[in-house]
Formats: C-alpha cells, structure tokens, sequence
C-alpha cells in the first residue's frame, strides 16, 4: 500500500516537473504600441488602481484627457483573431483574459465595457502597413481620449 | 405564574420532512436567481414599467410581518404582559426568520446581486432605501441581543427589559423606514403618502401576529405541546382587533386620495376600476384580509375556537399579500401623470395601464424566502431552547380583563 | 547677532497661501477640483469638464417638433449603442417621442421625452449606494460601478426617464458603456459636452431642419438658450414638484 502512493506521488511529481517547463505560466499577446515607461511589474499590481482613478476623473469630474484610460488599454492591448479582426474578451487569447483567467480573477468591467476598440482604432490596425508605435500613441492621445 | 421549561424540539419524521420540503423550496429559489442573474431580468415578467414585481411583493410581506412577530415578545418586555413572557423567545426567533427570508429575496432580486457588499459599505443618507439597509442589518443585531438576555441565566429582569425597548423602538423605526419607501416618491400618484409609514407599521402588527399564531398554532400540535383555548382567545381578539385597525388606515388612505381631484384617477383605477385590482382590493384585502377574520375574531370573542383562530389567520396573510400587491404592483400599472391636460402615447407605455405577469422564477423566488424563513424558525427551536413545553391558560389571570 | 525672521513671505513673497487666496476674492470666480488644483469658471471652452460654473440645459420647441419624426430618438439610439429590439417593454429608451391630445381642446402635439436633468432629482435622492449623482455641471448619470440594479430610481423618477438593462450587451460604443443588470439614462452626451460638443439629438434636430432643440449653459446669460428663455415663455415638466429641471418645455 505505501509503494502505491509513492510511486502514484512519484509519477504526480513528475508530471508536474514536466510540465512546468515555463507552460503553466500564461502566454501574454505583446501589445500594439510602445510600453509603459513605468514597467511591467508595476502595471501588474496597480492598473486596477490607476483605473478607478481615471475612471472617478472621468466620469464625475468629466476630465477625459487622463492617462489610464480603459478605452486606451483595450485599444493599445488589442489583440487580432482571425478575420484580422479584434478578439473579445470570451474568446482565447485576449489579453486581460490570458493573465485573469490565469490569476482566477474575475474579470467585472467588460459587463459593461467593450473589450474591443473602437472601429476608428481597428481601421487603424487593419491598415496595409501596421502602424508604427508613434502612430498609435498619436492616436490614442488625439482621438481615443 | 407557573414556571415555564424551554426544551429543545425532537426532531421527528414529520419535522424531517417538513425540512426536506423547506429545502426543497430553497433550491428551486436558488435555481431560479441562478438562471435569472445569468440570462438577465427578461426571463421575469417585470420591466420597465412594472420595475419591481411579485419578488417584492413576498420580501415587503416578509420584512413587514417579521416586525410585527416581535410584537407578542414585546407585549411581554415593553408591556409587562407576562402571560406572553412564555412566547417570546419564540416571537423574537420567528421576526429574525422572517426578515431573513424577505431580505433573501430582496437582494437575489437586484440586478447585480454580486454587488451585495457595495450596498452594505456605500451609503447615501439621503436615501431612505439606505436608511433601510442599517436598520435591516441592525434589527439582527438587537433583536439577536433580545433573544440572548431572554436566554442567558443571571441576567437581571431590568437588562431584559431595556433591550425588548431597544428592540421594539428599532422595529418601529424599520417599519417607518419600509412604509416610507413608498410614501417618499413623489412621483407617483399611488405612493406619495404620508399615511404610509403608519400604515405599514398597523399592517406589520396584523401580518405578524397572524404568522405568528399560524407558526405557532401548527408548531405546538406538530411538537406534541398543549397550547391553551384561552391564549389562542386572546392572541385571536387582538388579531381581530389590528384587522380592524387596517381597514381604517386603508379607509383614510383611500378617501383622503379620492378627495384630491389630481389623485382621482388612481383611485378610480384601484376602486373601481375594470383591471383585476379592483376585486382585488374589495374582495381580497378588504373582505378576504379584513371584514371576514375580524368577524370571526371579534363576534363572540370569548367562543372563538382554536381553528376558527388559525383560519382567520389564513384569511389574514391572504389579504394582506393582496394589499401588499394592490399597493406596489398596482401603483406601478398605473401610468404616470406628466401631463395631466394631455391624453398621451408613445413607445414606452405613457398615458397606458401597464400589465404584469410575473413568471415561474419570481414565484419560485419568493416562495423560496418563506421556505427560508420556515426552515430558519425550525432550526432555531430544534437546535436551541427557545419553545416552551407548555402555553396552558395557567398564566393568564382570569380576573384579568385586558389581554 | 540678529536672528533670520522666522516669516516665510520675506523669502518668498510671491507665493500666496491659501488663505490670502481665499481673501482676496479670486477663489470666488474658481472651482477647486482638488487639492491646489482650481479651474476658472469661465464658459464655452472645450475641455471645461464638469465645471460647476456651467449648467447644461435644453430648450425644446414643441411647436416645431413634428409627429412623424423620430430623428433625435434614432441619432441618440446610433450615437449611444442602444436599440429597440422588438421588445417595447424591456427595451432601454434613453429618449422617446411622447405623442399629445389635448383632453379639453383637442390640440396635438409631439415631443421628445428624456432624462430631465433636474436640479433636485429625485432618482439622487433615493439611490441606496450613491450611484445615480448629478454633476458639478447639472448632469445627472448613473455610476454603473456602484449601481446594484435595485431600480428605487426608477420607481423614483416622475418622467420614467430610466431604462433597466434586462439582457447581456455586446458591442457597447467605447464611449457609452452599459451592461445587464444596471440602469441607465440619457447623458446628455455627457462624451461629447466634455469636449465642448453637443448631444446627437440636437445635432440631429438641427439637420433635419426643425430646429426644435436647442442646447446651452443655462448659467450663462449670454448664450443663445439663455436669451431665448429669457424672451419666450417655457415650462419644466411637473414644475409642481419642484425640481427645477435642466430640460426646459416652450409652446406645450
């Protein structure tokens, strides 16, 4: 009895050795423009914070020139599907879901707000020539605020 | 006065079963909020006219009569009626069942029941919903106190009595507080009352004493304990007597609307009008919930028997789940006045009578708080000592004319 | 040896503190949006933001309003994301035309009905958790962040002017996002009045030339809304109630 589960504890070792050979970590899709000069890890931790408080200054102040924008984040973390089209937040892939479903946390805005860009963005992401980080920038600060 | 022994209830067969039936509702209500928080709320019959429907109808009746079932065990503290010392334990129990239940189907009702916790931190004290909400959390609270100085040993009389106050100023408070959700909005012609509160606080004294002797009258035979003829006389007089104090707040309300010509138009759809309230408020809440159990409660109040007392309480809650759906279904059917000169259309059902028809789910949901309410007050009284064995007519003095 | 003085305004006399601000009067003129950070109320300038200098309001003729047309209704439905499915009952109708006869004279009349954005709005009022607020700028809006789709406000407001959202939403417009289980209102394209815009329904009034609506900063003499209230005669729906609506009725 005691070799069973040692060998049953052996074998669950190992499978979980082998796999763990970076693939339990989720895949994160790259995004469109350039990256946060604040850094990964910091917008790991805080973007829920600095949400909520652009989305307080928006919203009951009316200031819509504020820099953690959710409408910027989905559009800048856009991710194609196929059709070359912007995946939603239901389907594999998207980039909230890939850490969140990792995480097991669960995701509330997209009840409510779309998880895709809007369509001047994805014609934007749809051009022949992808655009260049500055042209994304450029339109995420004019038109997208 | 006899000393009174609390003993826990054996659990039998019947009481079994009785759980079993209890749960058995519960899951179907737990079903039913599952489904309608997945699909959204047009799988129920409410909408955009009819904004709050049957779910509410059961959480109001629940919540109102849970006030009013604390009102033997007051009698008792307050009052110094000690015949009803015996009862209150089991009176105290019954409101936290009670408003368990309706607050049950109150929150699984909202839209974004998962937000439960956002309502209980964020307040907005202009609100009288908000103002709810406190006293509602706060009535467990105290009246949980009650029942544990009511318990305890070597707790002073004085202690006991000073927190049955507490307890029945906060009730009052919370039936205030619910009856002003309604007479507080202005917009509505059918609301806009400050007869409400009172009107809810005399409909919690009624609706709760009638579930209470109900519970009680079917517990004790159920639990093979002797409740005493002239006890359930008495508790029988004093419904019939609330019965009467209803219909007279009912009355005032009614005519005092009728008198203002801006609120004619309501009351002639609710008095006599051609929709289904009318005879639901002559012949549910008026004759059903009112001229009816108080003749049997009030002729020939000293040869009242046991059962005509509990069919009386029948009649009771009957009429007054018909009063409660006169009042917030039926003021919602009728249109709002914007413009008072005009007869109006348009998409949104101005200037029309709006039908409801509730669905499966808002049954199941509400018949699922009083599943609730039920299995709660059933575990209380196995798990802790709180039923007396006996309520014989020992305590009550016979020279004693007042009840 | 003499000491250095131990006031500041001798190093720096520049620099006014707060309370020299608050005296000499220019705090009168200006908001305070937070700490050390003030916005002059002046009018009519993009990016103003929810100034509570300005009161956003509408002027709606009805005279000239005509029955068979529903450009407002269709611009804000475009404009907003939402849409009339087939279910009248359960469809969110941020704006409806209300269609009139008159009981006594036999007068009709049309009209766009929408969230009147009162000054005292009862739906503020009664909201439980504080999710449906008024701006600093006269808007009333639902913070669907907070809202828990209890519907008081929608028992609460005399002009039905709130839609519960029955069913998933998909597609939301980026700049008007609503989801199932939260109510929701017309915002005066509250997107657009930020940026110094107008909402869809009077801009789609003026292009089919009726002209009916008009929109503008109630708080500013000088604009055009202002003066045309001032020179016709206009009503706010159930005035009896007193609760000074932003929308404002002439010709009804």
């Amino acid at each position: 009895m005691k070799r069973l589960i040692a060998s049953l504890l052996i074998i669950c070792g190992l499978a979980v050795s082998g796999a763990s050979a970076g693939s339990l970590y989720p895949e994160i899709p790259k995004a469109v423009g350039a990256a946060h000069p604040e850094g990964n890890a910091f917008m790991r931790i805080n973007h829920m914070r600095l949400l909520r408080h652009d989305r307080d200054e928006t919203m009951r102040l009316g200031n819509r020139d504020t820099q953690y924008s959710l409408k910027e984040c989905v559009a800048c973390h856009a991710v194609m599907g196929p059709e070359a089209l912007p995946i939603s937040v239901k389907e594999d892939g998207h980039f909230c879901k890939s850490c969140h479903e990792y995480a097991a946390v669960k995701i509330d805005c997209f009840q409510c707000h779309n998880s895709k860009p809007d369509e001047g963005f994805t014609a934007l992401l749809m051009q022949s020539t992808p655009p260049s980080e500055s042209e994304v920038a450029t339109y995420l600060d004019e038109v997208l605020q | 006065m006899e000393r009174t022994v609390y003993r826990e209830v054996k659990p039998t067969p019947a009481i079994w079963m009785i759980a079993a039936l209890m749960g058995a509702f519960i899951a179907a209500a737990g079903l039913s909020v599952l489904y309608i928080e997945h699909h959204g709320h047009i799988v129920t019959g409410m909408n955009n006219q009819i904004v709050w429907g049957l779910p509410h109808v059961f959480a109001i009746f629940l919540i109102v009569a849970a006030s009013g079932a604390l009102n033997v065990a007051s009698i008792a503290s307050v009052f110094g009626k000690i015949e009803n010392k015996p009862m209150a334990r089991y009176s105290a129990l019954l409101s936290i069942a009670l408003l368990a239940g309706g607050l049950g189907v109150l929150v699984l009702d909202l839209g974004h029941p998962d937000r439960l916790i956002v309502a209980m931190t964020t307040y907005n004290f202009t609100s009288i919903f908000a103002w709810n909400i406190i006293l509602y959390n706060g009535f467990f609270a105290v009246v949980g106190a009650y029942l544990f100085v009511q318990m305890a040993r070597g707790i002073a009389p004085e202690v006991v009595r000073a927190v049955g106050t507490a307890a029945f100023v906060w009730r009052l408070a919370l039936t205030t507080g619910t009856g002003s959700i309604f007479g507080w909005l202005v917009a509505r012609p059918g609301y806009d009352a400050a007869i409400m509160a009172p009107l809810f606080i005399i409909m919690s004294f009624s609706f709760g004493l009638a579930f209470f002797i109900l519970v009680l009258g079917t517990t004790f035979p159920l639990t093979g304990r002797y409740i005493g003829p002239n006890l359930v006389k008495r508790l029988g007089r004093l419904l019939g007597v609330f019965a009467v104090a209803v219909l007279y707040f009912t009355a005032v309300r009614h005519l005092s609307n009728f008198y203002a010509a801006e609120h004619g138009d309501f009351e002639r759809f609710i008095l006599f009008g051609d929709t289904m309230f009318t005879p639901l408020f002559w012949i549910g809440q008026v004759l059903i919930g009112g001229i009816i159990p108080a003749a049997i409660l009030l002729r020939h109040a000293e040869k009242t028997s046991k059962g005509q007392v509990l069919f009386a309480s029948v009649l009771i809650i009957l009429g007054g789940f018909a009063h409660l759906y006169g009042i917030i279904i039926g003021g919602q059917a009728f249109p709002l006045e914007i413009f008072p000169a005009y007869d109006v259309t348009s998409t949104f059902s101005d200037g029309v009578i709006n039908s409801y028809t509730p669905s499966i789910y808002e049954w199941a949901l509400g018949l699922g708080g009083v599943a609730l309410a039920v299995m709660i007050a059933g575990m209380g009284v196995v798990a802790l000592r709180i039923l007396p064995m006996t309520l014989s007519d020992a305590n009550i003095d016979p020279t004693d004319p007042d009840f | 040896m003499k000491l250095p003085a131990l006031n500041n305004e001798a190093v720096r006399p520049a620099e006014l503190n707060r309370r020299d601000f608050f005296k000499s009067g220019a705090a009168v003129a200006s908001v305070t949006l937070a700490p050390g950070v003030t916005l002059m109320a002046f009018g009519g300038e993009a990016n103003a933001n929810a100034d509570a200098g300005k009161r956003w309001g509408m002027l709606i003729d009805v005279n000239k309003c005509a029955t068979d047309c529903n450009a407002c209704v269709k611009a804000c439905s475009d404009e907003n994301g939402w849409k009339m499915d087939g279910n009248p009952e359960t469809d969110a109708q941020w704006i409806r035309k209300v269609d009139l006869t008159h009981k006594q004279t036999g007068r009709e009349a049309s009209l766009p009905m929408m969230c009147q954005h009162c000054e005292e709005p009862p739906c503020v009022d009664v909201c439980p958790t504080g999710a449906s607020f008024k701006r600093a700028d006269g808007i009333v809006l639902v913070d669907k962040h907070t809202c828990i789709g209890c519907r008081y406000c929608m028992m609460a407001c005399p002009f039905k002017a709130r839609s519960f959202v029955h069913e998933d939403v998909e597609d939301q417009k980026a700049h008007a996002p609503r989801g199932k289980g939260t109510v929701e209102s017309c915002t005066l394209c509250v997107h657009r009045v930020d940026k110094g815009g107008i909402p869809a329904c009077v801009e789609s009034c003026s292009a089919t030339g009726h002209g009916a609506m008009m929109f503008g900063d109630l708080n500013d003499p000088a604009s055009d809304i202002s003066i045309a209230l001032k020179n016709y005669n206009s009503i706010g729906l159930r005035d009896d109630l007193r609760l000074n609506p932003g929308v404002r009725y002439s010709n009804l």
